[in-house]
């Protein structure tokens, strides 16, 4: 197993490559540059800003230095945020990021997974219908409507939270975009796991433990949810990539500095550094939550071996 | 019990909301939306309004703007000017001192502004001491920083040439750019100077916080000269991206003033809000440029045609809610001195405007077999597809075909700063400093944001005439016949719309005083 892993992180590293390398080249694809702005700059001061931040050096020269850069864990200056280094930026936003979706993440898949079991338990009952009501309707509106709901209500209304802001992470800042992240992944969990449940309780080894006389609480936790899960943790990993690296709707939404908001707006200001760093982090995440599924397989499925 | 426990942690962790939500504290805490982080806190790295709100705070440049926006004395207590009105001498307010008490003194005026033109810096704002001999060279790379005309008679005084006698001269002093920096902070910390901790200011505030897209915090300088008069503890500069959260914000009193609206919802905003909603003129034009070197819009006829087929009070009305006001001139309404010249057809009615364009269309050639065809660029904005949607309506009865075309905002400056090809494109300019000539400049033969490549001897000898004249009046007046050729004659650029500002202010804030420039430096502001 150790071996497996070394060698899926050894071969991650010309994955990342390619991943740096093509979109290094697709950023600079894309017409316009930093420095064009409404107000546009003087060309001796734009030749200016371009020098100091080597744009002025042929592409495959700022390639290099940029690579060479990045092997040293240096991401480069923000270049329209250039009080900070791409790395300060994901300093302060990552962590806040990880807060907001790993909570997202952690409440969706108990809470989904606790509610497709209770409807593939109770499979065309009225219980079914509400959970697959609620889950159909989760995942069809958008956050960007959910959000707005929220801070209307439980806000403005009733006053219970704060409209936005992060407010140095207190735990009343956080409910709306945690709730918010958390209602599509937690509709999808629980459609996956209703599914996957129903599946799992028909099967062969579910009908021989029945037969033995197990205990409902035996067949269904111990026995069926252990098939059942693979579809969850198939889904859970890329999800847990994309939540944990923020998302820009909600931040923008509920005010949270986070690092969703840099992606967009780093490809939108052609802030290439930044775009970078985020590709970069993208990746990251979703390699390694990748390697986290196949290891968790093995552990769910004995059929599952990679000695 | 656990949500009391809750509760309390949230108090003890959380520092701007938890003091205005409980009270608790009697320091009094201004929370200020500001529609985006600035790109730095670097006097000499700034270049967007957003950053001036906080610099203005943070630092004091030789002359300031007060709660009208007026220039005032700032760090210089006063000032002489030469015969020639070239050699300024500015005497500097006595005991100032930095927010690390050290002397704020005549060199570090001299430091600044050599890091300001050093191309070293990269500063996007150099030109504004542009006026300075030796400036333009500097930054160009063909001089040494030091060879700028500055220098520091004694601690107390600053000396400063000028090329030519520049009447703009003080308002420049107002921005961010020529504000000082301390040497002995950046000698010592190199670009960590403007980190949190670190940053060492002049102004009415230090700064305590920056934590990128959540709050920017500052605190009263004891140190500073008028410290006794500044009513505000702490402001919190909170980026409000999102404007229909920023009016929950401000709603919920989570924020007491903010620099933008969803303006679409304007009238239901008046109905909540009343009087604070805060609207009136702002310095700056919302244009469209032809592209003045290319066939058929070379030809001035037609882009004054075209020019007055556009119903701007519709625009102004339907589009803009009335956030914005229709514009037939270049320079907008509300400096002083400057005699306004409007296109001919600003006074007559929007159907007679039409008749004209019609028949001039008609002259040049142009109807149902042969169509004029044109397309606009614009960058994506919401209200900036309105615009252009609607004028393409407009223009459609009049047998123009025109067709519109969207790209984001680096792509459009790109596209128009590389000279790229395009009919007609849309742009905006906002006033650096009150006068006439940083509007009208861009009409300039060469200027880099002239997007229109309008060239014309006549504008440009008006122009240096301007520049060279010998008093305020001569100057407005060449300004304004200038103005009458390239813009209402020629319509280097087509004005489309003056800008207004539209700000939330909270009943709660004293001191606010709407101003062209919408400058509200916190100092003179207090909070019931």
């Amino acid at each position: 197993m150790l071996r497996y892993v070394l060698r899926r992180l050894l071969t991650a590293i010309p994955t990342l490559f390619v991943i740096v390398t093509i979109s290094f080249f697709l950023m600079r694809a894309a017409p316009g540059g930093p420095f064009n702005q409404e107000k546009g700059l003087n060309p001796v001061i734009k030749a200016n800003l371009e020098r100091v931040f080597h744009l002025d050096q042929p592409l495959w020269k700022q390639y290099l230095l940029y690579l060479n850069n990045l092997i040293h864990g240096d991401f480069g200056p923000s270049y329209n945020l250039p009080d900070f280094t791409v790395a300060e930026l994901f300093a302060d936003s990552l962590p806040i990021s990880i807060q907001l979706g790993g909570s997202a993440l952690v409440l969706a898949l108990l809470l989904g997974g606790i509610l497709g079991i209770i409807a593939a338990l109770h499979q065309n009952k009225p219980a079914d219908y509400a959970v697959i009501a609620t889950a159909t309707a989760g995942s069809t509106v958008p956050t960007f409507v959910i959000a707005p709901l929220f801070q209307l209500f439980f806000a403005l209304t009733l006053k219970w939270f704060p409209v936005g802001g992060w407010g140095d992470g207190a735990l009343v800042n956080k409910v709306g975009p945690v709730l918010t992240l958390m209602l599509p992944q937690l509709a999808i969990v629980a459609r996956l796991m209703r599914g996957s449940m129903i599946e799992s309780l028909r099967s062969h080894h579910i009908r021989t433990a029945r037969a033995l006389g197990l205990s409902d609480y035996s067949v269904v936790i111990r026995h069926a949810l252990r098939g059942a899960l693979l579809p969850i943790i198939s889904y859970a990993g890329p999800a847990a990539a994309a939540l944990l690296t923020g998302s820009i709707i909600v931040e923008t939404i509920f005010s949270i500095p986070g690092v969703g908001r840099y992606f967009v707006e780093g490809a939108l200001n052609r802030d290439y550094t930044l775009v970078m760093g985020t590709v970069v982090v993208i990746a990251v995440f979703t390699i390694v939550f990748n390697l986290i599924v196949d290891i968790l397989y093995a552990v769910v499925d004995p059929r599952v071996r990679y000695d | 019990m656990v949500f009391q426990f809750k509760i309390r942690s949230w108090l003890a962790g959380c520092s701007m909301l938890a003091m205005t939500a409980t009270g608790a504290f009697a320091e009094v805490v201004y929370n200020r939306g500001n529609s985006a982080d600035p790109e730095s806190l670097d006097p000499h790295k700034t270049s967007t309004t957003y950053e001036a709100n906080i610099l203005r705070d943070l630092f004091m440049g030789l002359m300031v703007q007060d709660a009208k926006a007026e220039v005032q004395p700032g760090a210089a207590e006063s000032y002489t000017v030469s015969a020639d009105g070239k050699t300024w001498t500015f005497k500097l307010r006595e005991g100032a001192l930095w927010s690390d008490g050290q002397p704020v003194t005549a060199d570090d005026f001299v430091f600044s502004w050599r890091r300001l033109v050093d191309p070293a810096t990269a500063s996007e704002y150099a030109y504004m001491l542009a006026p300075v001999v030796n400036a333009e060279d500097i930054t160009a790379g063909k001089m040494k920083p030091d060879q700028l005309a500055v220098k520091a008679i004694g601690p107390g005084t600053f000396e400063v040439t000028l090329k030519a006698p520049t009447p703009y001269f003080l308002e420049m002093l107002t921005h961010q750019a020529t504000y000082p920096v301390s040497k002995a902070s950046i000698d010592k910390l190199g670009a960590d100077f403007v980190k949190p901790g670190n940053l060492v200011s002049n102004g009415a505030f230090v700064l305590k916080e920056f934590v990128p897209n959540d709050h920017i915090k500052l605190a009263r300088n004891d140190k500073f000269y008028d410290a006794a008069n500044v009513r505000i503890d702490t402001v919190n500069f909170i980026p409000t991206e999102d404007r229909s959260t920023a009016v929950k914000r401000f709603e919920a009193g989570e924020i007491d003033s903010n620099d933008d609206l969803p303006t679409e919802q304007l009238a239901d905003l008046r109905a909540k809000f009343g009087d604070q909603i805060r609207i009136g003129p702002y310095l700056g034009t919302y244009y469209y440029a032809f592209k003045t070197d290319k066939k058929p819009w070379d030809n001035v006829k037609l882009r004054a045609a075209v020019s007055q087929a556009i119903d701007r009070d519709y625009l102004a009305e339907k589009v803009w809610q009335n956030t914005m006001i229709p514009a037939y001139s270049f320079v907008p309404p509300g400096i002083a001195g400057y005699g306004m010249r409007t296109t001919d057809y600003a006074g007559k009615s929007q159907l007679d405007r039409e008749d004209e364009a019609r028949k001039v269309l008609a002259e040049l050639g142009y109807g149902p077999d042969k169509p004029l065809k044109m397309e606009i660029r614009f960058n994506t904005s919401e209200n900036h597809k309105n615009t252009a949607v609607a004028i393409q309506e407009q223009l459609k009865p009049l047998g123009i075909d025109v067709t519109l075309v969207n790209t984001d905002t680096k792509t459009h400056y790109g596209l128009l700063e590389q000279r790229g090809d395009f009919d007609i494109a849309r742009a905006g300019w906002i006033a650096d400093y009150k006068d006439p000539e940083n509007f009208l400049a861009l009409c300039k033969t060469g200027t880099g944001n002239n997007y229109a490549l309008y060239s014309n001897k006549d504008y440009d000898d008006l122009m240096a005439k301007a520049a060279a004249a010998a008093t305020p009046g001569d100057r407005m007046k060449a300004l304004s016949d200038a103005e009458a050729i390239g813009v209402a004659r020629d319509h280097c650029v087509v004005p489309l719309l003056y800008y207004s500002y539209h700000n939330l202010v909270s009943n709660k804030l004293r001191g606010w005083e709407d101003n062209v420039m919408d400058v509200h430096p916190t100092r003179f502001l207090s909070k019931e």
